[in-house]
């Protein structure tokens, strides 16, 4: 519904806030999209990648004359190719290395040895299996847990002083308060969890054609990334291509969730190629390949303490964590902190004091880390705490509704400054949970769990409070590669008064194209369908970070509105001008310039879009026109936060969780255009349904992947999911020029707990207390049997 | 070895009531025919697997998942794809369903879920919600959580039964 006090455009959109039909959807249900695998380019050749099918192995040797004798090959390229380019090895965004193709040993199943360049796909296909390749098999480290043993194998003795698996230790909070706390508390719950590895698996995979000219040496790189201008600086860093003389150009992308981040050694064999055979070389990856090799995310195996009071006062929490960041410690984040936004674990409560260690490890499992639309590991933290709450909610034999509601953090404390020093901007959280509650109908529903019970049915209710930080992020605190977290933005208004908003930021079908052209709608009156918006093009958009960890409404977002703003300046010197009064005597009505008290003298927008361009007489040091440029640099994240409720039934018979209900009260600050908010956090459910129940890529002994298809890592259907029940409450984001806070993962991070406490909550009869992700029939059931599975390993240790 | 050599088929299909004929390996899959071939890249590729349904076309009036078929398999066939989906009247209403109702984010999904939606709605033309989950249950989304998904079905459900009805007054 359009807020009524918005005006409506010719076209029937609302000029500024509100609900519209996306401008992008023209293309798209027509089958007009252009993603990576549409874009052919004359000449264009095919890159193919053999992987390794052992997850530790030494190779001997590697045979490629068989392919290269192939009619329809052009190229083969092996690490040691790549080694005389000085490009074997690439850097990650942890400042680790990586293996673009492996040289000395194979670190995972599936990892990049070969990269063949053909005619076609199915022919660097065939030519694939005609390269022999000897290994020696070395045990792998498979389990986190045991990757610091002594004697443990050491996965990267290619590290010069590596003598163990150990990454990084890195910590928070205060210790000694910490345990102070502890040692004087009434309650205490202490229990062992684990966020299981997943993917983001979006629905296309990842891609490039790369096509380097070999007359002016420029670089056209199309590519589906998420950060395109980071990408740009980041091959100029590693491969010395002159940055001026690369150009990254994204299509439209089908799905990214953070699995679109990280730059692959795919892109950069691609690369490679087209230099090699002076064609353009396209490489898209199977879906094999994206599950087995590509942004991964979590595994996080977490041990959490609370403390309270026996009235159920929280007092403190603790968490001591190990972190399974496979074979090269490739995830992305900002460089200050190695566990992401972990550290925001405490959650939506107050406490006395709080802290948390994280411990990273290597393992022989696929590199990366950070993915699936998680905020940096905010989904980790989420899940810790508010699993841990419920455990002491069930010690205390206290609802778990009523021990949140007496621990959340209350409206006047905001900003509130957290035990490890986020500050929170603004919320009022027991609204939102009460709501969550009011929607769900929590009492009736209590009431008809306890009689299922009596008739021997599982029925659970779960809830989850979440608080996200979004926006990364100040630039003083938050880079990546020395990459300040800022984004930039380029508004130009034609003569005519139609205007072109280029973006540093990239949708993957975020709604950018609408959003944005709402935004600047906002601030200067032009109807939404006069605003073309621009991404995906760094030689035709200013610099910035990129979109993941939901930051482009709260960071790209404010530089649109910023951006807008100073045209609206320009165009205020420019009706003063022209209505030959002062600046002084004007006053802004959306879309116009008027004289106070006199409104019917005044200057459109678009009035004043071709005044700018005309011959008026303009002001000493006025230079025309009304475009601007602005960056910005957010002082702070943005704290969106929700209450959920899910509701389950199990069959105690299979071990099947059905979702029956799930309530959803989002408060991400004003919505501009609500059917797009509500429909990613309809999409960030599923997610969270998915990873609770379904998803998990698990690995057995020899360290093969058992995740590796849609057959294996299994992804919600419509017919594991109900029909949501949306809720919201609004509390602007203080230093926000538009007050928004992003929404883009709230419901990916906050749902999964809420899905897992249902659960729980329903095997109460069976004195449950905790099983790990996902809870599917298998693990439910055995659960129920006190046999809880390890989900991770499909292995006794 | 037969990777130097491949047979090469004729392949003749009426696409979106066009009648096309091309050339390609016997072994070629039947969404990088009507990709490759037939130019149409509104139809996509998703999984290897059959288990995402974004290559779903119509074959032979038939919901089919074209990675799963081979392009030689189709000769002879009738093959609507989301090309096929606009006539000369405008948007079919299952493409007015996604677009009014929010039934798509991304948009790769959208083309094998929207034919997948009209196969359902020719045999059902009134589903409940549950029969559309269920008719929908071999594809795949990530980002909708298909929850609009279903409200553009059943748009275009009430769309098409009310010009039906208008039709038959």
């Amino acid at each position: 519904m359009t807020d009524t006090a918005v005006p409506t455009s010719a076209a029937g959109n609302p000029i500024g806030f509100g609900r519209m039909l996306r401008k992008e959807d023209v293309r798209f249900v027509r089958g007009k999209g252009h993603y990576i695998d549409d874009v052919n380019l004359p000449g264009m050749l095919h890159g193919a990648i053999l992987r390794s099918p052992h997850a530790h192995a030494r190779i001997i040797s590697i045979d490629t004359s068989a392919a290269e004798a192939h009619p329809k090959v052009h190229a083969v390229i092996t690490g040691a190719v790549l080694d005389t380019l000085g490009l074997a090895w690439m850097p990650t965004m942890s400042y680790d290395t990586q293996a673009v193709l492996a040289t000395d040993k194979v670190r995972f199943h599936g990892q990049e040895v070969a990269f063949v360049i053909a005619d076609d796909r199915y022919s660097a296909r065939d030519a694939l299996e005609l390269i022999d390749v000897d290994y020696e098999v070395l045990d792998p480290v498979m389990d986190a847990k045991r990757a610091l043993d002594d004697g443990a194998p050491i996965i990267r003795d290619d590290k010069d002083g590596q003598t163990d698996n150990h990454i990084f230790d890195w910590e928070a909070g205060d210790a000694a308060a910490t345990d102070a706390v502890f040692a004087s508390a009434e309650v205490i719950v202490k229990q062992e969890m684990l966020y299981p590895r997943s993917h983001p698996a979006p629905m296309e995979t990842c891609g490039t054609v790369a096509d380097m000219n070999p007359l002016s040496g420029k670089l056209t790189l199309y590519s589906n990334t998420q950060a395109p201008h980071a990408h740009r600086t980041v091959y100029a860093m590693v491969a010395g291509l002159p940055e001026h003389q690369i150009q990254v150009i994204c299509p439209d992308i089908g799905g990214g969730f953070g699995n679109k981040v990280p730059i692959y050694p795919g892109y950069v064999c691609s690369i490679v190629g087209s230099i090699v055979t002076k064609r353009p070389v396209k490489w898209v990856e199977d879906r094999s390949e994206n599950l087995m090799s590509t942004g991964f995310a979590r595994d996080y195996h977490m041990k959490g303490e609370i403390a309270a009071t026996k009235d159920g006062k929280i007092l403190g929490l603790k968490v001591d964590v190990l972190a399974d960041h496979g074979a090269f410690n490739a995830t992305a984040q900002p460089t200050k902190y190695p566990a992401g936004f972990f550290h925001i674990f405490t959650g939506s409560y107050d406490y006395g004091a709080a802290h948390c260690k994280v411990s990273g490890v290597y393992t022989n499992k696929a590199p990366g880390g950070v993915a699936y639309a998680c905020s940096f590991r905010v989904t980790e933290a989420v899940y810790l705490v508010e699993r841990i709450v419920d455990c002491l909610a069930d010690e205390l034999g206290m609802d778990p509704a009523e021990l949140r509601m007496k621990n959340l953090l209350r409206p006047e404390q905001f900003p509130y400054t957290t035990p490890t020093g986020w500050e929170y901007d603004s919320g009022d959280y027991p609204r939102a949970l009460q709501l969550a509650l009011d929607i769900a109908g929590y009492a009736d529903l209590r009431k008809e769990q306890a009689d299922k019970r009596e008739r021997g049915e599982l029925m659970g209710i779960g809830i989850s409070f979440f608080t996200e930080g979004v926006g990364a992020g100040p630039r003083k605190h938050m880079d990546i590669l020395g990459l300040g977290m800022a984004d930039g933005c380029d508004l130009r208004i034609h003569p005519t008064g139609k205007a072109q908003i280029r973006l540093s930021v990239q949708s993957q079908g975020q709604g950018h194209e609408t959003t944005f052209a709402q935004i600047v709608a906002h601030e200067l009156g032009i109807p939404p369908e006069d605003i073309q918006v621009i991404n995906g093009d760094t030689d035709n958009t200013p610099f910035g970070l990129g979109t993941y960890g939901s930051r482009s409404t709260p960071v790209s977002g404010a530089a649109a509105a910023v951006v807008s703003q100073r045209v609206r300046e320009k165009a205020k010197i420019i009706a003063a001008t022209a209505l030959e009064c002062s600046v002084d005597d004007l006053e802004w009505e959306l879309g116009r310039w008027q004289v106070k008290g006199d409104p019917d003298q005044g200057k459109t927008i678009q009035e004043l879009a071709l005044l700018a361009h005309s011959n008026l007489e303009l002001p000493e040091g006025v230079e025309g026109h009304l475009d601007a440029q602005a960056v910005y640099n957010p002082p702070n994240l943005t704290y969106p936060f929700g209450a959920y409720i899910c509701v389950v039934d199990v069959d105690p018979g299979t071990g099947h969780v059905q979702v029956r209900r799930f309530i959803a009260v989002d408060d991400c600050g004003p919505r501009i255009n609500p059917m797009i908010v509500e429909g990613q956090v309809h999409g960030g459910l599923v997610d969270g349904i998915g990873m609770a129940l379904m998803e998990v890529i698990a690995f057995d002994k020899d360290g093969t992947n058992l995740g590796g298809s849609y057959m294996d890592y299994l992804l919600p259907t419509p017919m594991e999911v109900p029909s949501f029940e949306l809720g919201e409450t609004v509390t602007p984001s203080p230093h926000h020029p538009l007050g928004v806070k992003g929404v883009g993962e709230s419901a990916t991070v906050g749902s999964p707990a809420a899905v897992v406490n249902a659960v729980v909550d329903a095997l109460k009869p069976y004195n449950i207390r905790h099983a790990d992700m996902p809870l599917t029939p298998a693990q439910v059931w055995m659960t129920m049997q006190g046999k809880t599975l390890r989900t991770d390993l499909a292995f006794e240790d | 070895m037969s990777h130097d050599h491949h047979n090469m088929v004729s392949v003749s299909v009426t696409v979106n009531g066009e009648s096309r004929t091309e050339e390609c390996e016997a072994r070629m899959l039947l969404v990088h025919f009507i990709r490759e071939k037939l130019g149409l890249t509104g139809t996509h590729w998703g999984c290897d697997t059959s288990n995402c349904g974004v290559c779903v076309v119509s074959v032979d009036g038939q919901p089919v998942k074209s990675c799963t078929m081979l392009a030689a398999m189709a000769d002879g066939a009738e093959l609507t794809t989301v090309e096929g989906l606009e006539t000369a009247d405008g948007l079919h209403p299952i493409q007015q369903g996604f677009m009014e109702c929010h039934g798509l984010q991304c948009g790769f999904c959208t083309p094998g879920m929207m034919i997948a939606a009209k196969s359902l709605l020719e045999q059902n033309p009134n589903p409940t919600e549950h029969e559309i989950r269920d008719g929908l249950s071999g594809q795949l989304c990530r980002c909708t959580g298909y929850h609009n998904i279903i409200k553009a079905v059943q748009f275009a459900a009430e769309k098409m039964s009310a010009s039906e009805e208008g039709a038959s007054a």
